[in-house]
């Protein structure tokens, strides 16, 4: 009897616990579910379904005619091919930069280290919101050499989407914290072998670095992928635009609804790929360090 | 001997042709309607037919998304990186020409006769631009829901009074048959409160700011006037005769369509699904007068040219170019738009004698008002929004204008007036 009771009690606490698990799963699916499925639709069935749970089904007047509308609306190929370039130029070196500062504030000594990292760390409370206008600023001032030799300012260029974003000081921290939990018994055997700074970095540290290495390419990619303010300030010609910026391009005096819902299924396929192909060290990294993404 | 002579002729000929196929100079033009393929697609037009035209000039075209477009002109002020040609809305002009982005026009004596009051940009008694089409507001109706209900179809020389519309919310909404007698769009939050609300405080007599001196708004937001509408404007929503704050986007596109609004309060962009959804049936009505005079905004996206520009005579050209009547009609006839010239629209498909939307012309010629004519507009503009919000949310009439006109005049403090007067 008391077996039984037991039993029984465990069966209800795992199906209650499922049924959490999928409540929480659905609450945050539907978003997602209602974004694939208006884009499906035309506008006014869209706003109809709005309001019902016709919205998360694939009912009615359903087609792929959004998709094609809004690849005639907006240069879609152009924008995606320049944000995977900008953004993955921009994880590869942010990735290669911020952990090679972090190695050198974690393991290296040198006069004003504790100071600067501090410093670094201090910046985390500057929205890029008030420091863009004095970006701008800068990066029309800066020179280039460009195909017609050196030219001044940086502006309608890959490299203003790409070069101010690759230091990045959550970036260095990530990696300074994990690197700081490593046991220095580590490092320090390998110098006692001989190994040279560059190989301790490169041989020793970096491959054992997986899990932050994900966290911080998934944080950075967030941030390169989403781009809207800066390529605004920047960028003049629709050759150079991002993804984000196309989104506008639906904003008309009769919003295309159902365009902009196609659009943004488009635009989150990529991440959602990124973010699965990380997933197990992106977890693992939470998991052992405690970094919330 | 003749064969060499006539080939040096030839290769001389080329040789002088070749500098006068690449004379001309390239005008750059900023353009808001990326992702609008209609507008884009006449444009392109315009452009082609203009540097076809002559051999001067050459405008290249750089076009941006509508929301994000003053952004990028403001960046592009900071940046010293502005192009010869701008596009504008017609209320930040003033801004931009206060802030020396802009411009005044040079045109030739007469191009603008016969443009709508709301498509010519005037500031400081100078153009500084000028619109191909203006976007025209009225109330929607349906004849059959009306004659229904034994209500009187106001003319533009005979429009309701503001008892007569109040009288017409009222029965209509004891009809039972709708969900509320009239939609305003409180949905579209932002500009459309400013350029479809405002006209109903100047109806009443009142405005947003003195536009003798552009200096205080006291007495003419919050006087009797000002507590006049606010006190009509809450009632409305106190009634449930229109929907509040809190309307859904959705029923804003649908509502009057799938019936669940007796009314509409909407522009002439909305106006082809009207009329395809109800054919004859459809109406387009006068604003109504509430003792002032009936009201509606005016201007849109219009042509300017910037103060950095190396080629103002340039720029002049290509705007005195494309507002000739065949490029009115096209915008008119693709995008839906009111032309900006009477003779443009009775050329045009949707606004000639007897067409579908020939109504929305006479409204502009008839009941148009510019919104205010001040730099200081985009702070007067959100003073107005958030007025307009607290008193439909039920807020104290008084107080709220009264800190609205606090809030403006103390912007036009702030800004040295604006270039209006010492302050």
């Amino acid at each position: 009897m008391n077996a039984m009771s037991f039993e029984t009690r465990h069966n209800l606490s795992i199906g209650l616990r499922y049924a959490l698990l999928i409540l929480i799963a659905t609450i945050f699916i539907f978003p997602i579910l209602f974004m694939v499925m208006s884009s499906l639709k035309p506008d006014l069935q869209m706003l109809r379904d709005s309001a019902s749970l016709r919205a998360f089904l694939p009912v009615g007047d359903i087609s792929l005619n959004n998709y094609a509308e809004a690849f005639e609306r907006v240069p879609i190929v152009q924008f995606a091919f320049n944000s995977v370039f900008t953004t993955s130029v921009s994880v590869a070196a942010s990735l290669l930069l911020n952990s090679m500062a972090a190695f050198s504030f974690a393991f290296l000594q040198w006069r004003g280290k504790a100071i600067v990292l501090s410093l670094i760390i201090a910046t985390f409370i500057v929205p890029f919101e008030v420091i863009a206008i004095p970006m701008l600023l800068v990066a029309n001032n800066l020179p280039w050499i460009g195909p017609e030799g050196i030219e001044i300012g940086w502006l309608n260029s890959y490299h203003v989407q790409i070069i101010p974003f690759i230091a990045d000081s959550l970036g260095i921290f990530l990696f300074y914290q994990y690197f700081r939990d490593l046991p220095d018994e580590l490092v320090e055997a390998a110098r006692i072998d001989g190994a040279s700074i560059w190989q301790i970095y490169a041989r020793i540290v970096m491959p054992i670095a997986g899990p932050i290495v994900a966290t911080v390419a998934i944080l950075k990619f967030l941030v390169m992928w989403n781009a809207y303010i800066w390529p605004l300030m920047t960028i003049r010609s629709e050759e150079l635009r991002p993804i984000m910026v196309g989104l506008q391009y639906f904003f008309q005096l009769n919003i295309a609804w159902g365009e902009i819902m196609a659009y943004l299924s488009m635009v989150t396929i990529p991440v959602l790929i990124f973010y699965l192909a990380l997933q197990r060290a992106f977890i693992e990294s939470i998991a052992t360090s405690g970094i919330k993404g | 001997m003749n064969r060499i002579l006539a080939m040096l002729l030839l290769i001389t000929l080329l040789l002088s042709a070749a500098p006068l196929a690449s004379a001309q100079t390239e005008l750059s033009l900023w353009y808001h309607g990326a992702g609008n393929p209609e507008e884009r697609a006449v444009l392109l037009n315009v452009i082609e037919d203009f540097n076809a035209s002559q051999s001067d000039w050459s405008v290249v075209i750089e076009e941006f998304p509508q929301e994000s477009y003053n952004s990028s002109i403001v960046a592009a002020a900071l940046s010293g990186d502005l192009p010869d040609i701008i596009d504008v809305d017609a209320p930040v002009m003033p801004g931009w020409a206060w802030s020396g982005y802009m411009a005044p026009l040079n045109l030739s004596e007469g191009a603008l006769d016969g443009f709508l009051p709301g498509a010519v940009g005037v500031y400081n008694g100078e153009v500084y631009a000028v619109g191909l089409w203006d976007a025209v507001v009225a109330i929607y109706a349906r004849r059959s829901v009306l004659e229904a209900n034994d209500i009187r179809i106001p003319t533009l020389e005979e429009p309701w009074t503001g008892e007569e519309f109040d009288a017409v919310l009222e029965t209509l909404q004891a009809t039972g048959d709708f969900e509320n007698a009239f939609d305003v769009g409180m949905a579209w939050k932002g500009e459309w409160y400013t350029y479809a609300f405002s006209p109903f405080l100047q109806s009443f007599g009142g405005d947003m700011i003195d536009r003798e001196t552009y200096l205080t708004a006291e007495g003419v937001f919050n006087g009797e006037a000002g507590l006049a509408f606010g006190e009509w404007w809450q009632s409305l929503f106190e009634r449930g005769l229109v929907p509040g704050t809190s309307q859904d986007p959705a029923d804003r596109d649908t509502g009057f369509l799938d019936g669940k609004y007796a009314l509409q309060w909407n522009g002439n962009w909305a106006a082809r699904a009207a009329v395809e959804a109800f054919g004859d049936d459809a109406l387009f009505l006068p604003a109504p007068d509430f003792g002032s005079g009936s009201t509606i905004g005016a201007a849109s996206w219009q042509f300017g040219i910037s103060s950095t520009s190396e080629h103002p005579e340039g720029a002049n050209a290509f705007i005195e170019f494309a507002i000739q009547d065949e490029y009115l009609v096209d915008f008119s006839n693709f995008g839906g738009l009111a032309p900006a010239t009477a003779s443009a629209a009775a050329m045009s498909d949707l606004y000639h004698e007897g067409g579908p939307l020939e109504v929305f012309f006479g409204l502009s010629q008839a009941q148009a008002l510019v919104r205010p004519v001040t730099p200081g507009y985009a702070n007067l503009s959100l003073s107005f929004e958030k007025a307009v919000t607290d008193i439909a949310d039920g807020a104290d009439i008084q107080d709220t204008l009264d800190a609205a006109v606090d809030e403006i005049e103390q912007d036009i403090e702030d800004n040295g007036g604006y270039g209006f007067g010492d302050m």
